[in-house]
Order: structure tokens, then C-alpha cells, then sequence
């Protein structure tokens, strides 16, 4: 079986002042129908590297691959408009804060239709019929009043909810997620982590599930990616995290406070130049 | 708790923004030396509670003391300030993008009427881990656990009894989140300071503290000490729900938290 999504030696860089930052380099996997997580710390590069395979890198981005193929589409080489076509409609993602990422000026519902009826000819009832059928399914309660309210008259847990709603109306066949709950309460970040999982499980998505927490994102996925200075340094199946033998990523779950495990002080991660290499 | 007078005290403190009602009668006290926790959603008044404390939120009743005296108004003059600091969540936020890391340690020794204070600041950077080399840098040379660093430092400079912390690690990343957990607890010990810690992460609030108050919706639901929550000697619905909740996604659970593994 053919990968879905194939990422082979991914490398992005930025010129500075004070020469290039590669802030990706040479990060390479496969991605079938499953859940992948991407882990690491701020400036890991691993939102980096979940914009540049939506082409949605800053300009002042140099990304090169020896391949970056979706579906045996290339691309790195792919026309502007190809790429617009696909994203959103084949390739989805979903940020962090809702607050930030919907647009304030519009209703909800009509970012949906929007969205909608960008990719897909469709009536305008029949659009605004999906994306009310969306909403219920992002477990919305009423969906025609969230409908016609604003970003801002939502509160965090429901924006996401209509952010994911926004994303997967178009049915894509992969969801890039960019720590889609980070902004959300513990709480709420369950019923939110519990909707995605269903959506993804019964559409057959492939998902990419970016995130700083480990444990979160081996809770959720099959395969996790652990990302240090642009480089993965360890990729593991979310079963064996236990097992884990790269220091960075035992590091990474020595360090978090749990409830019931008396550490003081917290082991803290000793950053070893080699893992640079 | 105890015979002594405690560091701090509520008693039906309310806290209204235009008739809402952000703490509704809210009573607490913590003890001298004590590091105490509140937990609790965004929107329950945690943080609203801090800054009750600071004197940066609108009390309309009850009574806040600090070690006996009673605060009243909303000004707190410098005797308040030279006893409690406050940390807040944001690094970025709450340093002066254009003052160097010296000037921003050096006002609150110039509104104090401090002398001596280059040994001062030096004394200061040392302690939160960071050398002499950060005092002339900028808030934006620095990295996200530097700046909480700084903001650590700046609350100790001028030797607080009480340290209000509101959400100090929840900016960061988890590895940084450990050291700077590490050094409030290195400093608590050294210095026998009284914390106040607000966090909705329960790993963090158990770890640091001895005893914490869950709150929802403006009240404390419940008051109870951390081994207790440790051991899920719970007594309200909600404090299960968030303990629940913290322990991560499990699959098949619907976010509600029933495993069936």
C-alpha cells in the first residue's frame, strides 16, 4: 500500500542576519490511514514542518525536500492554484486558539459555508444545511443559533468545535492538528479530544496530531514523532512510550508533576549538545 | 488550623465586574510558611482571587487581612507591596519589552528607596540561576524560562513574605516547567516563604503544594489537603470530575472520562 502523505529529508531554513537557521532538518516519514503525533518543545520545528506540508511556511521560508508527496502529488512543485485546491478541501488543519484563528468578523456559520462552498458546488441551502449538520456533530447543541453568533460570542471549547467543524466539512482525507486544545481547559480539552477522535476513527482520516505534551499525544495516537532542534531524534510506537531509549524523550516524561509520584525536586532534562547532531 | 495569625486571610470576600460576580463569598486562610493551591476552570476566580489579593480587582464586600492587618480600598501602599509580589502567567506579558533585565529589577528598588542595589540585582539573578551576563539583555533576547526567571526574581528582590503566583509555568514548555518549579521550591525552602499558587494542571498544584481549594464558578467548592486529593479522598462531584479530567484522554471515553480499556 502506497503512504498517503511521504516526507523524505524535509529542510527548512531562514536567512538571519547572522546566516541561515535551520529551524527543519532532514525530518522523513510515511503516513498512512492512521494518527501520527509530533512532539517536541517551542522551536522543535514541529509546526513547522505540519505548515510546510499545507504550503502554509512564511515566505521568507526555504523549504526543500527530496520528496514531499501527498497522495502522489508533488508538492514542493505543485502550482499555487493546485495547492489552494487541495488545502482545505484534501488537507485540513486545525489551530491552536480559536480566538485567533476564526475569523472575528463573520458568523460561524457562514465561515463553514464558506469553506464549504470554496472546494464543492453546492446550493446555498444545501450548504447550509451541512454545516448545521456539522455542527451537531462537533457536539453543538443547538447548532442553528451557534450558527449565526459571532467568534466572539462563543467561548474557547465551542470556537474549537467550529474550527474542527470548519475543517472537516469538506471531508479531507488528512487533518493536520497544531495543538488543537493547548488553549482550552482540561475539562473541555477532553470533550474536544473526544469529538476529533471519533471524526477522524469514522471518516478514516489520516491525522497529524502536533502537540509539547507527550503523554497527551501518546494517549491519542498510534505513532509518535519526538522532535528536538528540527531533527527527529525518536520515533516510536505510542504502546511502547514506556520503553522509550532516546534521553530527550525519557527526559521529557521524567519532568512532568503527576499527582501521587512525590519528586523533589522534578528531574529536570540535561541538554546534551550530541542531540543536536 | 493553627494559633498563629496567618499570612493571609479572607472572609466573605466578593469581587463584581458590572453586577457579575466574579468571587462569590469566598473565605480562606493560609498559614504562615504554607504553599496553598487553587484550582480550579478559566472563568472559576482563581486568578480573580490573586488579584483581590493585589489589589488589582474591584472587592465589594467581606474582609482581606495580610499577616492580621486588614487591607482596605483598592490601593495598596508600598508596606503591602514589600511583603507580597505576585507572578503572573505570561513572561511575555509582564516584562517591559524595552527595559533591560537591570532596569526592571531596579524599579522596584527605586521605589522602595533601596540602596546598594547593584549587589542587589546581582544577588537576585544569581539566585533565580541566571548569571550576571543576563543583566543587560532585553526581555526578547531571552528565552520563555529565562523571562519567568526574571519575573521570579523581580517578585524576590525585595524579600516578600508571601508570593502570589498566578499560572507561572503553564507558559511553558514541560522540561522548562520543571525547573522553574524546581527553583520556587529551592527558594520557598531557603527563604521559608508562604505561596499562593494558582494552576489548573492538579500535577503541578500537588506537587508544590500542601493543601488547595478547588473553585468553580466565582466559589471554593472545596478545601482539602493535596495527599487527600492524592489518594482521591474526594468529597465533591466536581474535584472528581477534574481529577478525571487531568489524568488525559483515554479512548472511547467521549471526554468523559469512564475508561474501558
Amino acid at each position: 500500500m502506497t503512504p498517503m502523505l511521504t516526507v523524505e529529508d524535509l529542510a527548512i531554513s531562514f536567512a538571519t542576519r547572522t546566516g541561515r537557521f535551520e529551524a527543519v532538518r532532514g525530518v522523513s516519514f510515511t503516513l498512512g490511514r492512521e494518527r501520527l503525533g509530533i512532539v517536541g518543545e517551542s522551536g522543535s520545528g514541529k509546526s513547522l514542518t505540519g505548515r510546510a506540508i499545507m504550503g502554509l511556511t512564511p515566505p521568507s521560508a526555504d523549504v526543500t525536500a527530496r520528496r514531499l508527496a501527498f497522495d502522489g502529488i508533488d508538492l514542493l512543485t505543485a502550482p499555487p492554484a493546485q495547492r489552494r485546491a487541495l488545502r482545505g478541501a484534501r488537507l485540513s488543519m486545525v489551530l491552536q486558539d480559536p480566538k485567533y484563528s476564526l475569523d472575528p468578523v463573520m458568523s460561524i456559520g457562514r465561515q463553514i459555508v464558506e469553506t464549504l462552498r470554496t472546494h464543492e458546488r453546492v446550493s446555498r441551502r444545501e450548504a447550509r444545511e451541512r454545516a448545521l449538520d456539522m455542527l451537531a456533530a462537533v457536539q453543538i447543541e443547538n447548532p442553528a443559533r451557534v450558527f449565526d453568533l459571532y467568534p466572539h460570542e462563543v467561548s474557547g471549547g465551542m470556537g474549537q468545535r467550529a474550527m474542527i467543524a470548519m475543517m472537516l466539512i469538506a471531508n479531507p482525507e488528512l487533518l493536520i492538528a497544531d495543538e488543537p486544545t493547548s488553549a482550552l481547559d482540561v475539562t473541555v480539552q477532553l470533550e474536544v479530544l473526544g469529538i476529533l477522535d471519533r471524526l477522524v476513527t469514522d471518516r478514516g482520516m489520516g491525522l497529524i496530531f502536533i502537540s509539547h505534551d507527550l503523554r497527551l499525544v501518546s494517549s491519542f495516537c498510534d505513532r509518535v514523532l519526538v522532535m528536538y532542534a528540527g531533527r527527529v531524534v525518536e520515533e516510536i510506537a505510542a504502546a511502547e512510550l514506556a520503553h522509550a531509549r532516546h534521553p530527550y524523550t525519557r527526559g521529557l516524561l521524567a519532568c512532568v508533576p503527576v499527582p501521587g509520584h512525590d519528586r523533589h525536586p522534578l528531574p529536570v532534562l540535561d541538554r546534551r549538545p550530541e542531540w543536536r547532531l | 488550623m493553627t494559633d498563629a495569625v496567618p499570612a493571609l486571610s479572607l472572609a466573605g470576600v466578593n469581587v463584581a465586574y458590572d453586577g457579575y460576580r466574579a468571587l462569590a463569598d469566598v473565605s480562606l486562610n493560609v498559614a504562615a510558611g504554607e504553599a496553598f493551591g487553587l484550582v480550579g476552570e478559566s472563568g472559576s476566580g482563581k486568578s480573580t482571587l490573586l488579584r483581590a489579593i493585589a489589589g488589582l480587582a474591584p472587592v465589594t464586600a467581606g474582609t482581606l487581612r495580610v499577616e492580621g492587618e486588614t487591607l482596605t480600598g483598592q490601593r495598596r501602599g508600598r508596606a503591602f507591596h514589600a511583603r507580597v509580589q505576585m507572578v503572573f502567567q505570561d513572561p511575555y506579558g509582564s516584562l517591559h519589552p524595552r527595559h533591560t533585565i537591570d532596569r526592571q529589577l531596579l524599579e522596584p528598588l527605586a521605589i522602595h528607596g533601596v540602596d546598594a542595589t547593584s549587589p542587589r540585582i546581582l544577588r537576585a539573578l544569581d539566585e533565580v540561576g541566571l548569571g550576571a551576563g543576563f543583566r543587560f539583555r532585553y526581555p526578547h533576547q531571552l528565552s520563555g524560562g529565562q523571562r519567568q526567571r526574571v519575573a521570579i526574581a523581580r517578585a524576590l528582590i525585595l524579600e516578600p513574605a508571601i508570593l502570589l503566583l498566578d499560572e507561572p509555568t503553564s507558559a511553558l514548555d514541560a522540561s522548562v516547567q520543571a525547573e522553574v518549579l524546581n527553583l520556587l521550591e529551592q527558594v520557598r525552602a531557603e527563604r521559608g516563604l508562604t505561596y499562593v499558587l494558582v494552576s489548573h494542571d492538579l500535577g503541578v498544584v500537588t506537587h508544590m503544594c500542601d493543601r488547595l481549594a478547588v473553585m468553580h464558578g466565582g466559589r471554593i467548592v472545596e478545601e482539602l489537603p493535596a495527599d487527600d486529593l492524592v489518594a482521591g479522598r474526594i468529597g465533591t462531584d466536581y474535584t472528581r470530575k477534574l481529577m478525571v479530567a487531568s489524568a488525559g484522554f483515554r479512548r472511547g471515553s467521549d471526554g468523559h472520562g469512564h475508561a474501558d480499556e
